[in-house]
């Protein structure tokens, strides 16, 4: 998805499944970016069903994030200064890491 | 105990930076975040060099913590005022720290480092310089805090309110989703306590929730007594502190303790019961 737009996607080259590198982990990771640059200061939530919280990150310096998750559909928002407030869907599974870029 | 003696917002630390007699300290899980900026005149405690016991498990003892405060520059007459990342989970920790060892004016700051970050306000990278006190402080108040055989009695006599999220309490994971899940002890919970996630206390920029709405979660929505005694438990006790604040200082519960061996302590217990399962 094009960064000059908020909303959520796979980042350029595709979704990466390394399954060595996730081991028995579902890992959901990525980075939050304005205008193609890193949004360092904010914060990620993983949200179950009806919104039920499940964790929480602050953004890296690099905008970046990651989720240690149970396999499953998760809601993933991300909140930054200025009232952004931006989620988008994302999907976990043992073995993988689920990359993803969120535009705000 | 009262919403007001024990919590105050930005704008009250904005009016106060600085102030002789206030001392901000920041706490926090990820320790270099005070490194990357911090509120004007803050300084920092980590939650693990400062306040764990380095060889054994278990906290500071009394003459660690006297020497800690005192080598940060902290007197007993000193208002301290704790913030930190992950809605407070360890300024509460910390904050538990105080009480237990008797410190009488201490206050938390509402929202911690998210709201404050999300309202922009100012961060400052100075590393303020506190001249040395000699700070004295009490016995530890063992009402505040729970151990293990204090535990496994109160199984279906009082309150036991794990605050973790219903995943780890259905024994799915093992730690929160934005932590590895390597650990090898039991997943579970300990039977009869309710299921009440910390994260359900707060708002999503890191406030409490009204007094109301926190009674009506954990009286009406979670059947929890509030005529009996009361256990929090996590994983690791930090948590369950941020329910300890809300049960025993916002709401004012006479009888609440922490249990700071939490689950990483129980889940690995020989011969306990172990419960599986979504909350009922």
């Amino acid at each position: 998805m094009s960064t000059d737009q908020s909303g959520c996607g796979a980042p350029a080259g595709g979704v990466t499944v390394t399954a060595e590198a996730a081991g028995n982990q579902a890992i959901v990771e990525g980075h939050v970016l304005r205008d193609g640059a890193p949004v360092g200061t904010g914060y990620a939530r993983l949200l179950g069903t009806g919104d039920e919280f499940v964790a929480e990150v602050p953004l890296g310096a690099d905008g970046g994030f990651r989720f240690f998750a149970a396999p499953g559909e998760w809601t993933l928002r991300v909140l930054a200064p200025g009232g952004v407030r931006t989620e988008c869907t994302v999907a976990a599974d043992i073995g993988q890491i689920t990359k993803v870029e969120v535009a705000v | 105990m009262s919403r007001s003696d024990v919590l105050v917002d930005a704008d009250w630390v904005e009016a106060h930076i600085g102030e002789p007699g206030v001392v901000l300290v920041e706490v926090d899980e990820d320790t270099s975040a005070y490194d990357g900026g911090h509120i004007p005149s803050a300084i920092k405690i980590d939650w693990k060099k400062d306040l764990q016991d380095p060889v054994r498990r278990d906290f500071v003892d009394k003459a660690g913590f006297e020497a800690l405060l005192s080598e940060r520059g902290i007197s007993n007459d000193d208002t301290v005022v704790l913030y930190g990342g992950n809605n407070n989970w360890f300024a509460a920790y910390a904050y538990w720290y105080f009480r237990l060892y008797g410190h009488q004016n201490v206050l938390l700051l509402d929202g911690g480092r998210k709201k404050w970050e999300l309202d922009s306000r100012e961060l400052s990278t100075d590393v303020p310089v506190r001249d040395k006190t000699s700070y004295t402080a009490s016995e530890q108040d063992s009402s505040l805090r729970a151990l293990r055989d204090e535990v496994i009695g109160a199984i279906g006599k009082r309150n036991l309110v794990d605050v973790r999220s219903p995943d780890e309490f259905a024994g799915r994971l093992l730690a929160p989703a934005h932590l590895p899940q390597e650990q090898a002890q039991r997943g579970g919970h300990i039977p009869t306590a309710r299921n009440v996630p910390w994260s359900k206390a707060a708002n999503e920029d890191g406030t409490f929730k009204s007094d109301n709405e926190l009674e009506t979660l954990y009286k009406d929505d979670a059947g929890v007594d509030f005529s009996k005694d009361t256990i929090a438990y996590c994983r690791i006790g930090e948590r369950s502190a941020h329910t300890w604040f809300v049960l025993h200082e916002i709401l004012g519960l006479p009888n609440v303790k922490n249990y700071d061996g939490s689950w990483t302590e129980y889940g690995s217990l020989v011969g306990v019961p172990i419960e599986l399962g979504d909350a009922r």
